[in-house]
């Protein structure tokens, strides 16, 4: 498993003779005194084949583990006689009419942009006025409002709020509304938005604004011409984690839409799949390949421009 | 054209920043607030321009009271320290964000941002963005940007100090030359005395927040009012050493120099005079007005020759006697020998001497 | 030194920020008040109790005490948590990190490709994909194995499901670790190697100090982030017979299926309480470490 092969432990008669009582292999502190027992060194090569042959093994079965079930992701909606099991397709594209035969599918592609783009477009204005505000004027109590809010979004997580979120949706007339879902899932995005945001804003050095504004810009017009093209890769993290996020949500989509006609793709799918008789796998498989999709798309798009950033508690 | 008024300035967490400070500051001139950092000269820069609110005291401005106003309204540019070029604008779209606030139309505002360019000779870098440009290059952009509105008066926040050495003389002297041209009144922020001293018309020595002296250059060179300023200004730190008065003569680390008479000027003679016996001064002489002596002198310092600093065409050497360090600079192939004994000898009338760490006499 | 950098003024400063503050107490914040409440009541989603609920008490929660279902979704989510999240994610995460480093090229890209694909796949597309790999008919899992009808939803539920989860969650734990495994020194390692300490050795004298604040973050997110998890709902629904039924899907299953809104509140009640536990203390440590650096 080491990295590099061993020096030849002959080169370097170390200044510990035999004679120097043996350094007990346990606590091994850095910079301590060098070299030890002699033997697990000069195995080493042999030691190193056998490390690198059985990591590349552990890795081969990983790769497998991690990559079986998505085999029927790539495979069956290929296929001309798509089954449960992975097999090498006859290949079609056929299959991907069924999404057009289908009432729902292609409409909830549409449900699924309209949600998640609102929502996304929500967070990222709110969140970056709020995240503004925060970062460029110090009110008291402002970094334990940011604490508590950050706290407070991952403890009331859909799981654990589904109930009074639903009974709040139906008092306020929100059930079977895009609107209902953009409100209650930018609710839970916000304060992590605004945390990520404040980040960037503090790294922006203030000079640039006071700079404009000695030159007279209106504080509206220092967001619009400084502030926002110099945190647009924060505007971009946070709005592609939004639609990432609403886009693969589904428990409070489930919740919070009962009409076929409004449900995301990530619902739609569900039922296509949980609602008795004979699953229509033409449909399943083409169907999961197109919704997955842009998410990984996205993905791909945010790691070649911007390197795979990374903030912990991103995901939800 | 800028004056200040009773100006205090306490920061949340209780930092006196600027204490009841007054100041004037006439049309056309350039003027240095000068300082070490933490003395609040950066702070009364942007209290000027309106970054700072201050805590009491008045701003005016080409007449007008401008403390109530917002940066925006009170006709002046300033210059920041990092420049604050705008890194997504390119140079034409800065050097005419200015006029883009103020509603100019595109085409005009363009051509008024070439016209700026070619004065500075930036014309080629039109079309670059500020991460392209050399330090020199983003300096020249900054001021360009600052001209382009047609300010009341300039504030530059230590417009040298992110350049390299070499390059920021030669932009000490293209500043200069360009304030001299459009004259219009410019304030700017150093912890530099040289730049202070070769730029300003006249300059405001500061520290903890209130003005230690104003004056131009030669009168704060020359005559420093208290001992931080003549500690601060100078190239080579002004010799100051511990004295007394007393029997007719001033008896200074243990030379007997005499006490002085009646110099041009009037109050210091009246102020050392005063002093009487046994009356505690310190005498500040600078290196520069310093000469050295191999024989010994009564009117002289001694001390053995501990270190040699050559600065090029002289040399500073610094002398160890009992209890004190004396420095004098030597012009070039008069330099003593290391270890050896010398005298330094304060050239007449060029002395001066402070009681309280306040200027009372020339000696 | 400025407190008001730009001059937005105290007031514009609240207006910027009050839209987002009100969405996040409405659909936030109140939610959570709202729960306690609410698991106080009898309230009911249809029927005599939904028009007009009454406050019972404590009544909530000593019946969901006293529930047998309630106590074996309590345990069997304990062993979601424990088995997906700390011994699958972070284990399984850790050993990835720890094999990848320094490797480069394509085994690295690949591996790490594949992790991360599982990750960002929405819930809905992966929950079939793993219906259709444990088939019992013609599952490609069977198939591969040998095992022709072994209904492994049906008889082993929850090992489906932390498998699952497993597989779907290592990504975060990897990346982490990688990160954090670069800041360990070579020259530690080295100096451990030379006095001739194994590979276990090395972990447990050289890495593990060093990242023992990484290692803590991750296992506190990934728990929470399990424990709140409602994907492998998706996959058995709880079933069979409340046998992968974990808290969340108890949740939804009597409050919204079964109608019971308010005993549901009073659960959720406790779910927001361990939350809380998990979230408090990685707020906790991430302030350390914050102090730390500074």
């Amino acid at each position: 498993m080491s990295s590099e092969p061993a020096a030849d432990p002959g080169a370097h008669p170390g200044p510990a003779g035999a004679s120097e009582p043996r350094i007990p292999p346990g606590p091994a502190v850095p910079g301590g005194p060098a070299p030890g027992p002699r033997s697990p060194v000069r195995h080493a090569p042999v030691r190193h084949a056998l490390g690198r042959i059985s990591s590349t093994a552990f890795l081969a079965l990983v790769a497998a583990f991690f990559a079986l079930p998505m085999l029927w992701l790539a495979s069956a909606p290929f296929d001309a006689h798509p089954s449960i099991t992975v097999s090498v397709p006859e290949f079609t594209l056929a299959n991907f009419r069924a999404i057009l035969a289908n009432p729902y599918a292609a409409g909830s592609i549409v449900n699924s942009v309209i949600q998640a783009g609102g929502a996304a477009v929500l967070v990222v204005v709110l969140a970056a006025l709020a995240a503004y505000a925060l970062s460029r004027v110090r009110v008291p109590g402002r970094d334990v409002l940011l604490y508590v809010l950050l706290l407070l979004s991952s403890v009331v997580t859909g799981t654990a709020a589904m109930v009074p979120i639903f009974e709040l949706a139906t008092r306020l007339g929100l059930v079977d509304t895009h609107l209902g879902v953009i409100l209650v899932v930018s609710g839970g995005l916000l304060p992590a938005a605004i945390f990520i945001l404040k980040d960037f804003m503090d790294a922006t050095p203030t000079s640039y604004e006071e700079s404009a504004r000695v030159f007279g810009a209106s504080p509206m017009q220092i967001l619009r011409h400084i502030v926002v093209p110099l945190v647009r890769p924060g505007l971009a993290t946070v709005a592609v984690w939004a639609v990432a996020s609403v886009w693969g949500g589904f428990l409070m989509q489930y919740i919070l839409l009962r009409d076929p006609d409004k449900s995301p793709s990530a619902v739609v799918l569900f039922t296509l799949y949980t609602e008795g008789g004979q699953p229509d796998l033409p449909l399943i498989s083409t169907f999961s390949l197109l919704y997955s999709l842009p998410v990984v798309l996205m993905y791909l798009f945010v790691s070649s421009r911007y390197g795979f950033r990374f903030h912990g508690g991103i995901k939800q | 054209m800028i004056s200040v008024h009773g100006l205090t300035k306490v920061f949340p967490g209780g930092v006196r920043a600027l204490d009841s400070l007054d100041l004037e500051i006439g049309e056309g001139e350039f003027f240095a607030l000068l300082g070490p950092s933490g003395c609040g000269k950066t702070t009364l820069l942007r209290t000027i321009a309106g970054l700072e609110t201050p805590t009491s005291g008045s701003v005016v401005i080409g007449g007008t009271d401008v403390t109530a106003l917002p940066p925006g309204r009170r006709d002046v540019a300033m210059v920041f320290q990092d420049y604050a070029l705008f890194p997504h604008m390119d140079v034409t779209d800065n050097i005419a964000y200015p006029l883009r606030i103020r509603k100019v139309p595109r085409a005009r505002r363009r051509a008024r941002a070439a016209e700026v360019a070619d004065r500075l000779s930036l014309t080629e870098l039109l079309g670059r963005r500020p991460g392209q440009l050399s330090g020199g290059q983003q300096q020249r952009v900054a001021l360009a940007r600052a001209i382009a509105c047609h300010p009341r008066a300039f504030l530059f926040d230590e417009p040298l100090s992110n350049l390299d050495a070499r390059l920021r003389l030669e932009a000490r002297t293209f500043l200069k030359r360009l304030q001299d041209e459009l004259g219009v009144t410019t304030v700017f922020v150093t912890h530099d005395q040289g730049e202070a001293l070769a730029l300003a018309h006249r300059i405001a020595v500061m520290d903890a927040g209130r003005v230690a002296q104003v004056g131009t250059p030669a009168e704060v060179f020359h005559r420093p009012a208290t001992t931080f300023v003549a500690s601060f200004i100078g190239s080579t730190p002004m010799n100051l050493l511990p004295g007394r008065m007393g029997d007719g003569a001033l008896h200074v680390a243990g030379a007997v120099l005499p006490v002085p008479g009646d110099p041009p000027g009037g109050e210091a003679g009246r102020g050392a005079g005063d002093g009487g016996d046994g009356g505690e001064i310190v005498y500040g002489v600078r290196p520069e007005y310093t000469d050295l002596s191999t024989t010994r002198r009564d009117d002289g310092f001694a001390g053995e020759v501990a270190v040699l600093e050559n600065l090029g065409t002289a040399t500073l050497v610094t002398l160890e006697g009992p209890g004190h360090l004396v420095q004098a600079v030597v012009p070039e192939g008069r330099e003593p020998a290391l270890g050896t004994t010398a005298w330094a000898v304060p050239r007449p009338g060029r002395a001066l001497l402070y009681r309280d760490d306040v200027l009372v006499g020339r000696a | 030194m400025s407190t008001d950098a730009v001059g937005l003024g105290k007031s514009r400063a609240v207006v910027f920020a009050l839209p987002a503050l009100v969405l996040i107490g409405v659909f936030l914040v109140f939610p959570a008040l709202w729960t306690i409440y609410l698991g106080l009541t009898d309230y009911r989603l249809t029927g005599l109790a939904a028009a007009d609920p009454q406050v019972v008490g404590a009544a909530n929660y000593t019946a969901a005490l006293g529930d047998e279902r309630f106590r074996s979704s309590f345990w069997l989510t304990a062993q979601y948590v424990l088995g997906s999240a700390v011994i699958g994610q972070a284990g399984l995460g850790f050993t990835l990190a720890w094999t990848l480093r320094g490797r480069r090229g394509a085994v690295r890209r690949v591996v790490e490709g594949l992790v991360l694909l599982s990750w960002i796949l929405p819930g809905s597309v992966v929950a079939f994909l793993w219906i259709a790999l444990l088939d019992r008919d013609g599952g490609t899992l069977n198939a591969l194995l040998g095992t022709p009808g072994a209904a492994w939803l049906l008889d082993h539920p929850m090992l489906s499901i932390i498998v699952f989860n497993t597989w779907r969650g290592t990504a975060f734990s990897m990346m982490l670790y990688s990160a954090a495994l670069e800041n360990v020194p070579v020259s530690h390692l080295e100096t451990a190697r030379l006095a001739g300490a194994s590979t276990l050795q090395q972990l447990r004298d050289v890495v593990l100090p060093q990242i023992r604040v990484h290692v803590l973050t991750n296992v506190l997110l990934t728990s929470l982030w399990t424990f709140n998890d409602f994907t492998p709902f998706l996959i058995t629904a709880g079933g069979p017979e409340g046998r992968s039924e974990i808290l969340p899907f108890y949740v939804y299953n009597t409050a919204l299926r079964g109608g019971q809104l308010g005993f549901g509140a009073a659960v959720s009640f406790l779910i927001l309480l361990i939350n809380l536990v998990f979230a408090l203390a990685y707020l906790r440590l991430l302030r350390n470490r914050r102090e730390v650096a500074v």
